[in-house]
């Protein structure tokens, strides 16, 4: 029997979930996954959190209440500070496993490696490897394991390329008919992908006749040329990636609307959502919508705007 | 060109110094009133953090005073306040205002920011530059010091307001100076001014820390003045930031590759073991060496969903408990009532003061 490893189904597994398994498996370790978000996960991780942790945040700490549950050896919590040269992530993912350990009681114990590319990439390849140690690995082994995480990443990355969400993935849902009207859908991944905080808004939007795109669906040089606008570059990815989608697809003038999703109380997309807004404002040729995400946001309030949304993209087009 | 800034504290009046020395036409922004804040939040994105409203508060109001230049700090992350700047140029531009933006960004290009200071300052010399960055310095250290007396004097003050009168004439002197040497001898008359206020030296006082969000922490209108109240409650207030501590940490250490506030980070090392942007380690390792240095409490101020203090918000409370020392949070915004504020501290001074007695009984 293979040591049980516990991974939320929260936050950056909409980013790295196929990396990490093919990690784990490699290493012998079951794979043990979150239940899928409920009110019920939801809710313990809203009463673990402090109250202003934003809405993912405190998601996640839901699902780890929930692998605590299942008995699992260790929970994955990773510390990933920097995922690219001089870049960060949010200040929450540095303090990751503390906002864990320190809200959630009895979690069993927490691999939280440290994944740093800020400088270079050598030391987080190492802690990498070392991470095979504990499960009785040889450094070679762990090495070998690496090499197969970034195969299945590789692969994963490449079809979201192709217009799949992380979710489409993970459901092995194919990809039906494209709609007419290309609506460009830019927020987090653990943000538009998670059935139950979204309400499903990525399938919502395409039953009612819009082609999706997401950052992921991005081309690197895409996001890179958006971000040519910018005085100052934004030191955080998912900022730069968002920023970069929106102005690129702007500039081509390829889209018909654009949704902007951000959570309650998220620190970052507070600017960068304010940016994207301003510009789009400022051209007058692509109309915005913006959607908050909150703990009590009500599923009807935002199908009807979404609908009202698309319903003005269409009359648009029609004259 | 006429420049402005916004305020922290008494860094206004230091920077205020430096532009002003530098030969600058400047145009301090006019004090932070209910007016700013209520202008700021009105320009400001709903959910930026409550400095950057400030900030949007003063500029307007400079720059309807005249004002055409801003000099504004910037940052490399991962918190926010790096990207203040950029956001704050683009609303103000959409609200139709002509300014040139300077963003001063520490801590990595020494040398660009004393190229940006030359741009600033371009008709005098580099030994001008240079002397004027001295003079800047001292001010700054004694701006500090100052401030540190009043936190001491304050809670033994024989007449209520005393030590707040002769702080702000204690502080006059030291605007005033425009060379090292007259800092120096401002700071003597500083000194004087504060060491007169008639004190209860055999008063025993409560103790309390103060950490969190360093913006909070300076701007005394941002954080309700709680340094004042507290102080004319009976408390004396130590503040675990200083601006001379940190450019000390982040210009003058990071340059040379050498890492600051080590005894801050190795007390928080048991809890936190990391760098979270913005001041989230230091909330953290503060707290805990105030509990070694057998303070009776720690307050801690954030702005709103700040991110780093989330982090800290969210370990303080095992902190509190392993290391036996009381924490209140303050999370502040446009919308903190003042009312609600002076409640929760005096039943905070009410534990504090129970926990004492309690432990003075149990240790004879
Ligand atoms: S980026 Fe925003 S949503 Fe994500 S963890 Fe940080 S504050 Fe929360």
């Amino acid at each position: 029997m293979g040591v049980r490893v516990g991974i939320p189904r929260a936050l950056l597994y909409y980013h790295y979930y196929p990396g990490w398994e093919a990690f784990f498996r490699a290493l012998g370790a079951e794979v043990v996954l979150s239940d899928e978000t409920t009110k019920a996960i939801l809710d313990r991780g809203v009463r673990d959190a402090v109250d202003e942790a934003c809405l993912p945040v405190k998601l996640y700490l839901g699902h780890l209440a929930n692998l605590r549950d299942k008995e699992v050896d260790y929970i994955f919590v990773p510390r990933i500070v920097s995922v690219e040269r001089k870049r960060y992530l949010c200040p929450k993912f540095l303090g990751l496993p503390e906002i864990a350990r320190f809200c959630v009681p009895g979690l069993p114990e927490l691999l939280d490696i440290e994944i740093n590319v800020y400088e270079r990439y050598h030391k987080s390849k190492q802690s990498l490897e070392k991470l095979a140690s504990l499960f009785g690995y040889s450094k070679q082994a762990g090495k070998l394991a690496l090499q197969e995480a970034k195969v299945a990443q590789k692969a994963y990355e490449a079809r979201l390329r192709q217009g799949y969400t992380p979710q489409d993935v993970f459901c092995g849902r194919e990809k039906k008919e494209n709609g007419r009207i290309k609506v460009a859908v830019l927020g987090h991944a653990y943000n538009l992908n998670d059935p139950y905080t979204s309400m499903g808004l990525l399938e919502k939007l395409r039953e009612m006749g819009a082609e999706v795109i997401t950052t992921e669906m991005m081309l690197p040089e895409e996001i890179k040329r958006g971000n040519d606008f910018l005085e100052k570059e934004i030191f955080w990815t998912f900022g730069k990636e968002l920023l970069g989608a929106a102005f690129h697809l702007l500039d081509e003038g390829s889209i018909q609307g654009i949704v902007l999703v951000v959570s309650f109380g998220c620190g970052p997309d507070s600017l960068i959502c304010e940016l994207v807004e301003r510009i789009y404002r400022r051209e007058k040729t692509v109309p915005l919508l913006m959607l908050t995400l909150d703990e009590h946001t009500g599923q009807a309030g935002v199908i009807t705007r979404l609908e009202a949304f698309m319903d003005m993209l269409r009359w648009r087009e029609a004259i | 060109m006429r420049v402005t800034y916004p305020h922290m504290g008494l860094i206004s009046i230091a920077f205020h110094g430096l532009l002003r020395d530098l030969g600058l036409d400047v145009l301090p922004p006019p004090p932070i009133t209910k007016k700013t804040i209520n202008l700021g939040v009105l320009h400001s994105p709903e959910f930026a953090c409550f400095p950057l409203k400030v900030n949007m508060g003063n500029f307007i109001e400079s720059l309807e005073l005249g004002a055409d230049t801003i000099v504004m700090a910037g940052g490399s992350g991962p918190c926010r306040f790096g990207y203040y700047a950029e956001v704050q140029r683009e609303i103000l531009t959409d609200l139709g205002y002509k300014f040139k933006m300077i963003v001063l960004e520490p801590p990595q290009e020494r040398a660009i920011l004393l190229e940006k200071l030359k741009e600033l300052g371009a008709k005098r010399s580099w030994p001008a530059i240079l002397r004027t960055l001295q003079t800047t310095w001292r001010r700054i250290k004694a701006l500090d010091e100052i401030h540190a007396q009043s936190l001491r004097i304050r809670p033994r003050e024989l007449a209520k307001g005393s030590t707040t009168k002769a702080y702000e004439k204690a502080l006059l002197p030291l605007a005033a100076a425009c060379t090292p040497r007259e800092v120096s001898q401002a700071l003597r008359t500083a000194r004087k001014i504060l060491g007169g206020v008639p004190i209860n030296t055999e008063k025993k006082v409560l103790r309390i820390g103060f950490v969190g969000e360093i913006y909070m922490l300076l701007e005394p209108y941002a954080n309700l003045e709680v340094e004042r109240l507290l102080g004319e409650m009976g408390v004396e207030v130590d503040r675990s930031i200083y601006m001379s501590h940190w450019i000390k940490d982040h210009l003058l250490l990071k340059s040379l590759g050498l890492a600051g506030n080590k005894p801050t980070k190795k007390a928080a090392a048991p809890y936190l073991n990391h760098f979270v942007g913005g001041h989230g380690w230091e909330s953290v390792g503060d707290t805990v060496r105030y509990a070694q240095r057998g303070f009776d409490g720690v307050i801690h101020v954030l702005p709103f969903t700040c991110t780093p203090e989330i982090v800290a918000q969210s370990i303080l409370p095992t902190v509190s408990r392993e290391q036996g020392i009381p924490v209140l949070s303050f999370s502040l915004d446009e919308q903190s009532g003042e009312a609600g504020f002076q409640t929760r501290l005096e039943a905070f001074l009410d534990l504090l003061e129970q926990r004492k007695n309690r432990v003075k009984f149990v240790a004879p």
